[in-house]
This record gives structure tokens, sequence and C-alpha cells, in this order.
């Protein structure tokens, strides 16, 4: 059990990265990771908001969508709202998180406040609670993927806002000045993540 | 019948999502000062930060939690400062309108060149090397860190020397912190009167040497006004623009022709 837990929070850090290899949250990726403290503080929110909206939507997914009764034979299919119901129930529980952190704990609001609401909507969240349902996770399995796709968030943010400080004094082609080459650096980082594919279910032994 | 499921599910659950919201904005409600909104909507919103705080919103706190002064925002100058005044119910003291003030004009050809620079693009990284490819170790390197630094497009690099555009410059100050050479000043009261266009501190006969229109330290300019505005410190001219009256006394008998006209 530890070992399948261990085996899934590392692949979603190196093997499954949401960034770098999955390419969802790009958008954060590439705005917030100009500046380390910023990539670091967007990372946090991200982490948070993906371990509390996969908490939320597992039971909603197992329990409303796509009930199972004792014999393992579906109660009723509303599997194809999937998609709508977690995008709103995301949307609700972020402003709540957020009405509720400004209220009782006014210095991490600081902190992630101006994080929280443009992760209100954001892909890579939304990736992370889709896929769970998608992989067949239980609870317990969910919220580790889901720390770990934040962690991984959290890796590519850090390693990429240190590629960015070099970018900054870097002279590019006038044709590749600023996103395009932030792109190329990023595809060049995208890159070396698919060296770890395989990796961890091999040292993990759960293949 | 399926549709009529699935419109009812979402509208269920979007339903107890509002009554969630609304209780939470309701019983978590932060007492926050109204005032913090007005005074943010007076302001630039350029966060550029020459008011000392992390920006437009951190001033507005700043206003009207702690009493901060009204009049610190430079881009927004008077108007704004009363504007906020009267959100505030003071009055608002004068706000001195800054600007920036480049002291140099010794371009490629008039400044002497000591070597060839072929290096990282940017001053911080030309003045590092030997204090720069010029000869005078005070110029202007005209590689344009103050163009990047400015906020509000303000100051170009005209000729390779550093150039404001005063209908555009509010006198934030952030190029005059990013210049390596420390050519730009920030001044106050400084329409319609001359500006020195030299920074160098060196001796008349080393300036003689490295540029042909440096501040040699003659002391003509001093002698000259006649409201003693300009002085010379440090063999270079300069003007206080608290007492110039902008006659332009001092442009005419500069000999290295460093005083510009407004």
């Amino acid at each position: 059990m530890a070992a399948k837990l261990a085996a899934i929070f590392f692949t979603m850090i190196l093997v499954d990265n949401y960034v770098l290899v999955k390419f969802l949250g790009i958008c954060p990726f590439l705005g917030v990771s100009k500046k380390l403290n910023s990539a670091v503080g967007m990372s946090a929110a991200v982490i948070f908001v993906m371990t509390l909206a996969t908490a939320v939507t597992w039971p909603i997914q197992n329990f409303l969508l796509t009930p199972v009764d004792a014999e393992g034979n579906l109660k009723w299919d509303l599997g194809y709202l999937q998609t709508i119901v977690f995008i709103l129930i995301i949307a609700v529980l972020v402003q709540l998180v957020e009405v509720a952190m400004k209220k009782y704990m006014p210095p991490l609001h600081k902190a992630l406040g101006v994080y929280l609401p443009l992760i209100t909507t954001n892909c890579a969240v939304l990736g992370v609670t889709v896929l769970n349902i998608d992989s067949g996770y239980n609870f317990v399995e969910s919220i580790v993927c889901a720390v770990g796709a934040g962690v991984g968030f959290l890796l590519a943010m850090v390693i990429f806002s240190g590629v960015r400080k070099r970018l900054e004094d870097a002279q590019p082609p006038k044709c590749f000045e600023g996103l395009p080459i932030t792109l190329v650096a990023a595809s060049a980082t995208a890159l070396s993540f698919g060296g770890f594919a395989g990796m961890i279910e091999n040292i993990f032994g759960t293949v | 019948m399926t549709i009529g499921i699935a419109i009812a599910v979402v509208t269920v659950i979007g339903f107890l999502g509002a009554v969630i919201l609304v209780l939470a904005a309701k019983f978590m409600a932060v007492e926050e000062d109204p005032r913090i909104e007005e005074v943010q909507q007076c302001l630039p919103g350029a966060n550029c930060g020459a008011c000392g705080y992390a920006g437009c919103a951190d001033y507005a706190k700043a206003i009207v939690e702690s009493g901060a002064p009204v009049n610190k925002c430079v881009p927004g100058g008077q108007s704004c400062s009363a504007q906020v005044a009267q959100v505030m119910g003071t009055t608002a003291e004068e706000a001195v309108q800054l600007k920036a003030v480049v002291g140099c004009q010794g371009k490629p050809g008039v400044c002497k060149q000591r070597f060839e620079y072929k290096g990282i693009g940017t001053c911080a990284a030309a003045a590092m090397l030997q204090g720069g490819p010029k000869a005078c170790s005070q110029s202007c390197l005209g590689l344009g860190d103050c163009e990047r630094a400015c906020p509000f497009d303000a100051i170009h690099i005209v000729d390779g020397i550093a150039k404001v555009d005063y209908d555009r410059c509010t006198g934030c100050g952030a190029c005059a912190k990013v210049c390596p050479h420390f050519v730009i000043d920030i001044c106050g009261h400084t329409e319609g009167k001359p500006q020195v266009r030299c920074n160098s501190n060196e001796k008349g006969p080393q300036v003689m040497k490295e540029c042909d229109t440096g501040c040699i330290g003659c002391m003509k300019c001093e002698k000259t006004c006649p409201s003693d505005a300009i002085h010379v410190k440090d063999s270079l001219a300069r003007i206080d623009y608290e007492r110039c009256t902008g006659c332009n006394a001092c442009v005419g008998v500069c000999p290295k022709k460093v005083i510009i006209p407004a």
C-alpha cells in the first residue's frame, strides 16, 4: 500500500508532471514564473486547492454522479455531467476558501490571496480531479495523487523561474525575444522530464 | 428526460453553491474601510512604487489606516492628491511634480571611446567592465537600462544618450535607480528651466581630455546667475531648482555648452 502511494506520489512529480509532461496549467506556468517568490506562492496555492478540490470532487463523483450499489452495479449514471459539475464545485470551493481564509487566516490570505482567484478555473486543478477518477484511484490514492501533482507543479515552477532568470539577461535574436524564447526554454525543460519515464515504476516495483 | 435530469442536477448544485457562498460572505465578512476602495480608485493604478509602498493598493491602505500623507503619488500629481484628500476629508499639501533629468550629453564621438564593448547589452554589465567603454566614468553608457526600467515609456536612448520624454515622465525614479553611473537625477520644479548635461566630478583638464562637452568647473555660470541658483561643487555645476527662475543666463556663458535651455 505504502509503496503504491509512494509510486503514485513520485510518478505525479517526475513522470507525469502536470505542467511539463501533460501540459496542463501552462498559463500560470508562463505567467507567474518570472520571480521565484511569486512562483512559490502560486505553487503553494495550487497544492492547497488541488488537494481540497480532489477531496471534494471524489465523493461527488462516487456518491452523486456514478454511485455503485453493493453488487458493484451502477445505481444511476450521470458521468456525462462530470466536467461541468466539477468546474462548478471547484469554483465555489475556491471562492469559499478565499472568504474563509480572509476571515480566519489573514497571514495565509496575504500570502496566497492574490493567486487563489487565478486558480478558480485552472485546467490543472480540473485535470487532477478528472484524471483521478479516470485512473480509478480510491480516496486516499486520489489525495496523494493531488498532492503529488501540486508538488510537481511547484517543482516545475521553481526550475523554470531559474531558467527565466537566465533568459532575462540573454540576448536572443529580435524575433525570439519575450514569449517565443520562453516557450523554447519551456519545451527544453519539458524534454528533460521525459528522461524520468518508466523510472518510478521500476524503483517501487509496481509495474 | 436526460436533459431534464442534467439541468436539474446542475441547477441544484449551482444553487447550493450560491447559498453557501452568500452565507459565507455574510458570516465571514471582514470589515474593511470603504474609503480604501475609494482612495484606490483615485490613484493611477500603475503600481510604480514611487510612493514607497508596495503598490497602489498598499498605499491606499496606508493612507486610510495609518494616516500616510496623501501627496506621495508621483504619477498622479496634484489632481490625484486633491482627489484623495477629498475622500479623506483633509486638504492636500502641494505635491511637487518630479521629473527625471539626464546629466550627460556625451554621445559616441563627443565623449572619447576607450575600447570597443561587445558584451551583454546592458549598462549594468558594461559598467562592470572597467567602468564602461567610455573615457568618462560618469557618463551615460547608452545601452538603455533606464529605457527598460521605465514603466511609462518616457525615457529613450537617442543618439546613444538617454533622453526623457517630459510629457510622459512622472518622476517615479525607476530609471535613476537602475543607472549604474547615476547619470539621472530626479528633480522638482524643472519646467521651463535649463538643465546641466554633465555628471563628471573630474577636474577641468581631465574632463577636457575625456569629453568635448563636459563641465570643467569654470564657474562662469555661477558668476552670471542673477538669482544665486547655480553652483559649482566638486567641479560640476548644479542647478538649485527652488531658486532658478528659468532666465537661461547661464546657458549663454557656458564655454562647453553643457547647460541646455528648457
